[in-house]
């Protein structure tokens, strides 16, 4: 199952495209319960594409938040058009997911 | 502890460095490079410092045509909704900047063709601190701050 959730909304002012991304996002500051250092895991880069051009990169420090949320506005962007996310984080790991704006 | 911070950030600069240097002799296509993520924005302890690292300069315009929106007490220092709003026109970029935070540098979005100025997250705070929004349009950057106050906890994430 995708780590992302997408929604994009086509209204009279632009499309809105809102994403949630399933991540731990630690800082690498905190510690465990045997205060251990828990290492720092967390997205560093996110790019959103319409229909295979790049529209919007971020670039993401440890100070997100957990689960991040992303919301961000469109235009010249119609129903049934494609937004892909991708997201990469600091060990290497990815994910990637498709929507249709609605 | 001053100095294993200080270790690690030196080793990040040496390869943030090292990188570059690849980059430059024509060894890697820069398209498939992570480190286009800036290490040393974000590593950098200091808002001035991340700022320079970034953007290449700190000097910020203060401008109307800015907004942040931020709650005025983080309820939850781990999920403190942050909304940048911007008129400009041009822009290049959009930063999210929380002062006292360890490392000041949150986050940066870089806009594309046809991406309104508008983003909208959720970011993580140690303490009561400027939050600040930093948009580059036209080489330039331009700012809007609010003060979000945190009452409890650290930053728990």
């Amino acid at each position: 199952m995708s780590t992302i959730k997408i929604r994009a909304q086509a209204g009279d002012k632009g499309t809105k495209v809102s994403a949630l991304i399933e991540h731990p996002m630690e800082t690498g500051l905190r510690k465990d319960k045997a205060g251990k250092k828990i290492p720092a895991h967390f997205i560093q880069e996110v790019v959103c594409e319409l229909n295979g051009t790049v529209v919007l990169t971020a670039l993401w420090g440890p100070a997100v938040s957990k689960r991040p949320f992303l919301q961000f506005k469109l235009d010249g962007a119609k129903t049934g058009d494609t937004i892909k996310l991708s997201w990469v984080d600091n060990k290497g790991e990815k994910d990637s997911a498709e929507a249709k704006i609605a | 502890m001053i100095n294993m911070k200080r270790r690690t950030f030196l080793k990040g600069s040496v390869a943030a460095g090292a990188v570059s240097a690849a980059v430059g002799a024509g060894l890697l296509i820069p398209r498939a490079v992570l480190a286009a993520w800036p290490t040393n924005a974000f590593q950098a302890t200091d808002m001035n410092a991340a700022l320079d690292a970034l953007s290449g300069s700190h000097d910020l315009a203060s401008s109307d045509k800015v907004q942040i929106d931020a709650p005025d007490l983080g309820e939850n220092s781990a999920v403190v909704p942050i909304k940048v709003f911007s008129q400009l026109d041009n822009i290049e970029s959009m930063s999210i900047v929380v002062e006292k935070n360890a490392s000041p540098l949150t986050a940066s979005f870089i806009l594309g063709p046809g991406v309104e100025g508008f983003v909208n997250t959720r970011i993580k705070m140690g303490k009561t601190s400027n939050v600040i929004a930093v948009v580059k349009a036209d080489g330039k950057l331009y700012s809007a701050q609010k003060e979000v106050k945190i009452t409890i906890g650290g930053c728990g994430g």
